[in-house]
């Protein structure tokens, strides 16, 4: 029983503690274990972008500027880090080029008249009336709230219906095993179809860019800038305002997420 | 009305399970073809990420337009009352669940992921064309195997015209289905039309009508069955009507397309330039499969059998060449994502895409047709579904 001893003491000490001054005390401390949390925890929502449990928002339009003009011909700096971010092996390398998938490509085009050429990445252009989505018999072809259009890897049976519907070609068959290069975060599998997420795995975690984008900018080009385009005040929709820009086969009316300057 | 005594096929001769036998051996090839297909991706296949869907489709897509269309014969009996079709309405009805049969099963055999079928059967979306076409082959299955026994069971006969009338209803809405599988996408010049849906439906009309004749006039050669030319003729003559109404189709669709200043170049692709599928287009969905038989079976050749036989193959090899020029041509077409520019890329971007069919592909084909073959040998060997006899007297003893 003598153990218990201090116990019952202390007890019967913290009457005493019931006081005002404790409140007080208990209140500062709060205070105090706030202020100094809460850079920290604001720091850690902009790191992680958006918290597992919470939805994508639709407040939020992901979007992509390619400035054609600035693309130059022959650089494949960012399919090269498309490749790198997302493990899917470059064409290149690749043992059967046909069926390798490509998620973004460099793309040269060519007025036969006029003999202008202009180089640009083609890619999922993220439309806001997706006709892959709209022919997935499973629902596996889904658009988040945020415009990011993905591929569900559990419920694509490989129909290929999406690939037959897409107007861009922005999606490929995964056709054979894949080997050790996948990332931990980018889930990829044979007979499943995939195509460009917008790094959807970097925009989670609060990268807020591409690796497209920062190749590009790294590379000194400047061509392609990712941002939210519903957000006035971003880099992205400023340039937007100012740039004339295009979307390719813009008589579908799908409403892009991919906006081209110079075509 | 006179009335007709239905018997199943003996089947113990060493004829019918060498019929048996082959149809087996080529079911189990498809079934390697799938095994093969499965474990080593479609990297071993013809497919690639430009021409998505290959030969198995094209074997799918045949096979379930045929189906329907083979049902046809059952529904001129039933909903249009035609006395001289009544009897031969049931092969017509499991002939139509046997072609479904082999063409559902080499599309979903040739899936990406052939082993997430039941994914595809618990999660719908209901803007897909496919989903519906789920649904629209599920109701077929069930209306044309309702439709079936009430011709069979006596004591359900009265509710055979209701039954009839409403699988034919549903066959029509199902080939609309199957048309506007491509019909209803917008990316590729070829398609994207409601033309789609109804020529769909007047080639069902034909190649399930050339492969009906086929099968019934082998199974009444083989067993030894008579079966009278007035059943013959007349099927011939309605087939005349169908093969002309899929060349109207397939004219007024590519002139409506020529009229077209966009559509010049992937028409002059089809037309002129496309190579095999140029050959395809004219040597074999035109020729082969439109103006031969018309001028068989218009001619004094289409009064004789064999050459009528002739024509029904030479309809069902049209028949594929078409469904082969119709998928794989339209995709061999490049996106024209700048119309105006030339374009290349890494991801043959510009350019005509090649496709060479591999003996996987071939087989998992083979194998649907073998499977639709093989129910129809089984079904009459165990059902009650052809007449004794279908000689002119019995056939115009119905019709008064």
């Amino acid at each position: 029983m003598s153990e218990l001893k201090p116990m019952i003491e202390s007890r019967s000490a913290s009457p005493q503690l019931e006081s005002p001054q404790r409140r007080r005390f208990v209140g500062a401390a709060a205070a105090a274990a706030g202020i100094a949390i809460a850079p920290g925890m604001l720091l850690i929502e902009v790191a992680h972008g958006r918290p597992e449990d919470q939805p994508a928002s639709s407040a939020v339009r992901w979007g992509m500027l390619v400035d054609s003009t600035k693309c130059a011909t022959g650089c494949n700096e960012c399919v090269t880090a498309c490749s790198t971010e997302n493990g899917w092996t470059p064409v290149a390398e690749s043992k059967h080029p046909r069926q390798a998938p490509q998620w973004i490509r460099k793309l040269e085009l060519q007025d036969p008249l006029t003999q202008m050429e202009t180089s640009l990445p083609m890619m999922c252009q993220h439309c806001a009336e997706p006709p892959c989505v709209d022919v997935c018999p499973t629902g596996a072809s889904f658009k988040r709230a945020d415009g990011i259009v993905l591929v569900n890897r559990h419920t694509c049976i490989g129909c290929r219906y999406c690939m037959m519907a897409c107007p861009y070609k922005a999606r490929s068959l995964v056709h054979e095993p894949l080997n050790d290069t996948q990332k931990p975060d980018v889930p990829r599998g044979i007979g499943c179809v995939e195509s460009c997420t917008f790094c959807v795995q970097k925009v989670d975690r609060g990268d807020g860019n591409t690796a497209c984008a920062e190749a590009c900018t790294a590379a000194g080009h400047n061509a392609l800038l990712f941002g939210d385009m519903n957000d006035p005040e971003s880099e992205i929709s400023k340039r937007l305002r100012e740039l004339p820009t295009k979307q390719v086969r813009a008589d579908l009316n799908l409403n892009l997420g991919v906006r081209y300057h110079g075509i | 009305m006179a009335s007709i005594t239905f018997r199943e096929v003996e089947g113990s001769s060493l004829k019918y399970w060498l019929l048996f036998g082959v149809l087996g051996l080529f079911v189990l090839f498809g079934a390697l073809a799938w095994s093969t297909m499965h474990h080593h991706g479609h990297v071993i296949t013809g497919m690639d990420n430009q021409i998505v869907w290959g030969l198995p489709h094209v074997f799918a897509v045949f096979l379930i337009v045929a189906a329907s269309g083979a049902l046809n014969v059952a529904s001129i009996a039933s909903v249009f009352n035609k006395p001289m079709y009544k009897p031969l309405a049931p092969l017509s009805a499991i002939l139509s669940i046997a072609l479904m049969l082999g063409g559902l099963l080499v599309l979903v055999l040739d899936l990406g992921r052939s082993d997430r079928l039941i994914v595809a059967m618990t999660h719908f979306n209901f803007k897909s064309m496919f989903t519906w076409n789920v649904f629209l082959y599920s109701g077929f299955f069930a209306l044309v195997g309702v439709y079936l026994w009430t011709m069979l069971d006596r004591n359900v006969k009265s509710y055979s015209k209701a039954a009839g009338t409403a699988a034919f209803i549903w066959r029509l809405v199902l080939t609309t289905g199957t048309g506007s599988l491509f019909g209803f996408l917008v990316a590729r010049e070829l398609y994207g039309t409601a033309m789609l849906a109804p020529m769909f439906i007047i080639m069902s009309f034909a190649y399930g009508l050339a492969i009906y004749l086929m099968v019934l006039a082998a199974a009444y050669a083989w067993t030894g069955r008579p079966l009278g030319d007035a059943v013959m003729l007349r099927l011939k003559s309605l087939l005349v009507v169908f093969v002309a109404a899929v060349l109207y189709f397939v004219v007024v669709y590519h002139m409506t397309n020529l009229y077209f200043t966009k559509m010049h170049t992937v028409e002059a692709f089809i037309l002129r330039d496309g190579g095999i599928f140029t050959q395809l287009f004219w040597i074999g969905q035109i020729l082969i499969g439109g103006v031969i038989p018309l001028v068989i079976l218009l001619s004094a050749l289409g009064r004789q059998r064999a050459w009528i036989m002739i024509a029904c193959a030479l309809v069902i090899v049209g028949g594929m060449a078409q469904m082969y020029v119709t998928i794989i041509g339209a995709q061999a077409y490049p996106l024209d994502m700048f119309p105006g520019l030339v374009e290349s890329s890494s991801f043959y971007d510009g350019e005509i895409h090649g496709y060479a069919p591999s003996m996987p592909e071939l087989f998992l084909g083979l194998g649907g047709v073998a499977i639709a073959l093989l129910v129809t040998t089984f079904a009459v060997k165990v059902l009650r579904l052809l007449p004794a006899s279908l000689d002119d007297a019995t056939v115009a003893k119905l019709e008064h």
